[in-house]
């Protein structure tokens, strides 16, 4: 393979896993928390057709940005009135707010399907994406801030006797897991496509879910996640480079096979699971009790 | 000039129709160890709570060296110079030591600051801890010490301790109370909290007795002898039971030898090398404290988690170390866990439901997987009848029984089952003390059947009282049994912590 | 100053009231979100759920809708009383159509009696066996179903596409991206003469009151209740967690394979792309909203069917994106969620107190 096929490849695989990264490691702070919001897919396509929409609007690619982060932290902040004040069961109100973004996402955007804009150059995003990576794991590692928030996931009953205002700090870690999908949401519709269309996402939120569990909770094991996650799905040109010829299908149910796999193998350790995983995630917390 | 450190007046807390605390009032003087003694259910844990900013009482005062106080959280309670030793540690498993130690202190510190002062503190009460180690590597004693520092490194004027000695070895407690000594004696003030007589009576100079959200009284320890203390918490006498060795029979039941078990677990101990034979008729306990594998020891008896095992467990000769449990359940072996709500029972189904947990030999429950109500319905009412469960019908739901009715309950249900042999975990932990000796009773009653019993307890007395002969298990190791009768409590105490031969 | 208390027990008439209050809520916020966009709310709320049941074809349009979600939730809820989510089931009726569409396909210009029958089993078996992917992977690697069963939907969906414009293309459909019709033979028959309501309807309502019966009567019913309250208990009674995993899998892709047959040998006839707008996931909030009960999922299915009826005629009279049903979808869930709370909880308004 010449150095021009190589750095080809590297450059597809940047511009394909951005929006990965920032909706994982945005989720990744949301379960480290304690609370498990599968409502990314949803989360994304609201930011994305927010995002979209402002921009035709308005011509203003910040606005546009704005807007997006805004459509995130509502839809975020929605689910965490529902699940951390009136307790309700994480999953199931996660699959509610996919459904609702699904809907309310192409509603808003009916009218915008085909509108051409400029898209946005995505250079400046994939560094973001990166440095924000590496400044979650700082947090994790060396603030008390993120020490906290790991001892909320980790056993919340025990912070509440040590006085931390648990619901608070879950609702912070929500809202900016909400803003991050809806990031990766504008990247898709402004960056990476550039247009609107409905379900654009594509199971992407679903696949930064798993991402998350990839990485066994760590920030940086993200990025690598994504980048060899983003090798494997695009084996298509690397397939076709060596000849195999296969339906256009197979080559796109190749991001969701990968997907499966990865889970499958990091998964079979039990052990490294139950290590790894925040132990109070999922289960709801009731001061009163 | 009031003597008092801390005056509480009048607290009551109602907690969804269940009276916590009724106008609960009592003194704490500054210097002292004061007691605070009672029952499950009295209403401790409710009033300490309240005093700790963990929940708001519905009304009534708390004056601190004669000022009103009102703690919103734990941070000011903690700021006032009120600490907290929780009975359940309320620490964090996969975190460090050190990093719990961050958690707990309300000013912001760097790591050389925490570890300079926890040398003080740690060299000054004699409690030694390892900064970098995790959590789940430590025993109950340590993790315990952990909280204890946790709780100093604020300065408290005056610290909570919350049933402290549920979880230690008797040698262990004997360094708590020297340690506590240690702090009285600079003048720290201590509210300890407890249900053993013995300690108050040892350690403690004052003593406010609760029952059923209220205050008996509170007196002076030295007063008081335990007879006298166990009349005011309960509010009437206990008879103790009384060992029976004639139902033993010189039928072998059940035998295990060299049972090893690796779990590659940090959250689990590692069983070895554990080897009993319990004969018809016979109680066998097996004593320990918590987190010394019970729990595995547990779940490797009845079969719930059983994967690779080395050793073999027979029962009437035949080879079970690798049946499932439904397998042991069809030879007639019967199983109470430690857990009455989501494992010996689930809260959210109905008695009679319940009763379909267990398994009833020749049972008309069933026909071709279709269910028989009736027959079902009538064995829950049999249960509730025979085991004086107080609950309002067999329709009730088992979440809406008291811990007590709960494990009469499901005692009951694995007793009608006609076992040939009963494994209990922990028979009365978190029961009143009713259903304490009435669940007692029955086991005995139970042994003199012919069933074979295994209780596996962290409460040494209650062992003593209904047992034949008794095991320690310590860090995963059994030792060899010893007679009830003829017991060398010391002796049983050294291997508690640890020196098994 | 508003207080959450618990109950101390449970409330049984506020666990089957809070699925009504949630749809009143949405009937609410719908003529809300009506007026925003400039129309008279109740105008659009006639429009959008009245008008399209307020005839004979409406309400067989209500029950062929209603059929594909009854079943599928009836499905679910296996899963679902077993803490098992799976979330595939688009996935599993796709497979199902595909598994029994490829009977009527290769069947189609022969008439016997034998072959919707044998459509039916094989969609059945396709979507069992689909639906077996995440659980032998949930027992045997210890994998979340959510996402595995959800990638599995995604991959169902391509394969179907692949298929309808790839060998099983039409060849004589001038190059659309469909199959040929089934025959005669491959089709369920209508119930009534005109109408599209078929019998997938009365196979639901035989399916429906099986699954009642297995739920209250069997002893398999009751282990799927007590491992989905507690899997420790589960243990500790001895059931066997992966009989009960697969199964309570095969079932609800089996019941989704059925819903995706009837579909394509009902209203549609043959094999395209688009076979089902998204009853697999609205499933979901069908079985939530009839609270895992057969009778509940009934009356959930007919509710939810009339928001894709009503969104289909808001397009058409009131030109809003139809899209607008699975917003009314989503809310009636969060709606759901958050009253839940009163079942096990009060709300009590307390005057601020002295101290």
């Amino acid at each position: 393979m010449d150095t021009n096929l190589i750095i080809g490849i590297i450059n597809i695989i940047l511009i394909g896993t951005t929006p990965l990264i920032f909706a994982a490691i945005g989720e990744l702070v949301v379960e480290k928390s304690g609370v498990l919001n599968l409502g990314l897919e949803g989360m994304m396509l609201v930011g994305a057709v927010s995002a979209f929409v402002t921009l035709v609007l308005t011509g203003n690619y910040f606005f546009a940005l704005i807007i997006s982060i805004v459509s995130g932290l509502l839809m975020s902040g929605f689910f965490a009135f529902l699940v951390l004040y009136l307790m309700a069961n994480q999953v199931a109100t996660g699959l509610a707010l996919t459904i609702f973004g699904i809907g309310i996402s192409s509603m808003i955007g009916k009218n915008y399907i085909g509108t051409p804009i400029e898209g946005m150059s995505p250079y400046f995003f994939i560094v973001i994406s990166i440095i924000i990576v590496f400044l979650i794991g700082l947090f994790f590692k060396r603030t008390k801030m993120g020490l906290i928030v790991k001892a909320v996931g980790e056993s919340h009953s025990s912070a509440h006797s040590l006085g931390f205002n648990v619901i608070k700090i879950r609702f912070l870690s929500i809202l900016f897991g909400g803003s991050m999908s809806a990031l990766a949401g504008f990247y898709m519709s402004i960056c990476y496509a550039p247009m609107w269309q409905e379900g654009m996402i594509a199971g992407r939120g679903w696949i930064a879910l798993a991402l998350v569990v990839f990485a066994t909770w760590k920030a940086e094991r993200i990025l690598l996640g994504a980048y060899i996650f983003g090798g494997v799905a695009i084996m298509q040109m690397n397939l076709q480079a060596f000849g195999i010829k296969l339906p256009g299908q197979f080559f796109n149910m190749l991001p969701y096979i990968v997907t499966i796999l990865v889970l499958v193998i990091i998964s079979g350790n039990k052990l490294r699971i139950k290590m790894s995983a925040p132990s109070c995630l999922s289960i709801p917390f009731n001061k009163n009790q | 000039m009031n003597p008092y450190l801390i005056r509480i007046e009048n607290i009551s807390k109602n907690y969804s129709g269940v009276l916590a605390n009724n106008n609960v009032s009592f003194n704490i003087r500054k210097g002292k160890i004061h007691a605070l003694l009672g029952e499950n259910g009295a209403g401790k844990s409710t009033i300490v709570k309240i005093l700790y900013g963990l929940i708001a009482p519905d009304k009534g005062d708390i004056f601190l060296n004669n000022t009103k106080i009102v703690f919103k959280t734990p941070s000011e309670a903690k700021l006032q110079g009120i600490g907290m030793v929780f009975q359940h540690f309320s620490l964090f498993e996969s975190l460090t030591v050190s990093e719990n130690l961050i958690l707990g202190i309300e000013e912001k510190i760097s790591f050389d600051q925490l570890k300079n002062k926890v040398k003080v503190i740690s060299e000054k009460y004699d409690l030694s801890l390892n900064l970098d180690s995790p959590i789940n590597n430590l025993s109950a004693g340590e993790k315990q010490s952990v909280e204890i520092v946790r709780a100093l490194l604020q300065e408290p004027e005056i610290l909570i301790m919350d049933e402290p000695t549920s979880v230690l070895t008797p040698i262990e407690a004997e360094v708590l109370f020297s340690t506590l000594k240690k702090l009285i004696k600079e003048g720290k003030t201590i509210l300890y909290i407890t249900h053993k007589l013995e300690e108050v009576i040892k350690n403690c100079e004052e003593v406010t007795i609760m029952r059923n959200g209220n205050v008996i009284t509170t007196c002076a320890a030295s007063g008081e002898t335990k007879e006298s203390l166990a009349l005011k918490m309960l509010g009437y006498k206990v008879n103790s039971q009384i060992t029976d060795y004639s139902s033993i029979s010189e039928e072998l039941l059940i035998s295990a030898k060299n049972l090893n078990k690796k779990f590659n677990d940090p959250f689990l101990t590692d069983l070895n090398n554990i080897s009993f034979d319990v004969y018809k008729g016979e109680i066998f306990g097996i004593a320990g404290v918590a987190g010394n594998g019970q729990r595995e020891l547990m779940e490797l008896l009845t079969g719930e988690n059983i994967g690779k095992v080395d050793g073999k467990l027979t029962f009437k000769n035949k080879e079970i170390t690798n049946f499932t449990t439904k397998q042991r359940r069809d030879l007639g072996i019967g199983f109470v866990p430690e857990d009455r709500l989501g494992h010996s029972a689930i809260p959210e189904l109905s008695l009679s439901e319940n009763i379909l947990l267990s398994n009833f030999p020749n049972n008309n429950f069933s026909k071709f997987g279709i269910l028989n109500f009736k027959e079902i319905e009538l064995q829950a009412k049999n249960v509730i009848k025979e085991f004086n469960v107080k609950a309002p019908n067999q329709e009730t739901f088992a979440m809406n029984l008291s811990g007590g009715n709960l494990q009469k309950f499901v005692i009951g249900r694995e007793i009608k089952s006609n076992p040939q042999i009963l494994i209990v975990f922990q028979p009365t932990w978190g029961v009143d003390a009713g259903a304490e000796s009435f669940i007692k009773e029955s086991l005995i009653k139970l042994s003199k059947e012919g069933t074979s019993l295994i209780i596996i307890s962290q409460d040494l007395d209650e062992l003593i009282e209904i047992t034949h002969k008794i095991s320690v298990i310590s860090k995963g190791s059994l030792s060899k049994h010893f007679k009830t009768r003829s017991l060398d409590i010391k002796k049983l105490g050294i291997m508690m912590g640890g020196v098994i031969d | 100053m508003i207080k959450i208390v618990p109950r101390g027990n449970s409330s049984k008439s506020m666990f089957i009231f809070a699925p009504f209050l949630s749809v009143i809520f949405t009937l609410i916020t719908a003529s809300i979100i009506f007026f925003i966009m400039g129309y008279n709310p109740i105008e659009a709320i006639i429009i959008f759920f009245y008008s399209p049941i307020s005839n004979l074809y409406g309400i067989s349009e209500l029950l062929v809708k209603a059929t594909p979600l009854c079943l599928i939730a009836i499905g679910l809820s296996f899963c679902f009383k077993n803490n098992l989510y799976n979330i595939g089931a688009e996935g599993q009726l796709t497979m199902g159509a595909i598994f029994g569409g490829g009977i009527g396909i290769y069947f189609y210009d022969v008439s016997s009696f034998l072959i919707l029958p044998a459509m039916i089993i094989a969609g059945a078996i396709g979507g069992a066996l689909w639906a077996m992917i995440p659980a032998i992977l949930k027992t045997k690697f210890n994998t979340n179903e959510i996402l595995t069963s959800l990638m599995l939907a995604y991959v169902a969906l391509l394969i179907l596409d692949y298929l309808v414009v790839g060998p099983w293309r039409d060849p004589e459909g001038f190059n659309f991206p469909k199959t040929r019709g089934f025959g005669e033979s491959g089709r369920m028959p209508v119930l009534y003469q005109g109408l599209r309501v078929h019998f997938g309807l009365i196979i639901t309502l035989i399916l429906v009151f099986i699954s009642y019966f297995i739920y209250s009567k069997t002893i398999f019913g009751y282990q799927l209740k007590v491992s989905g309250y507690s899997p420790r208990a589960a243990k500790f009674a001895g059931y066997n967690k992966n009989y009960l995993i697969f199964s309570a899998f095969a079932i609800s892709g089996a019941f989704a394979g059925i819903a995706g047959i009837g579909e394509v040998s009902g209203p549609i006839g043959l094999l395209y792309r688009d076979i089902s707008p998204n009853y697999g996931f609205t499933a979901i909030i069908v079985c939530f909203l009839g609270r895992l009960d057969p009778l509940g999922i009934i009356l959930a299915s007919l509710v939810i069917a009339l928001t894709y009826l009503g969104a289909e005629d808001a397009q058409l009279f009131l030109r809003i994106p139809a899209a607008v049903g699975f917003v009314f979808q989503g809310l009636v869930l969060f709606f759901l969620l958050g009253t839940d709370l009163l079942v096990n909880f009060k709300i009590k308004v307390k005057e601020k107190h002295g101290y």
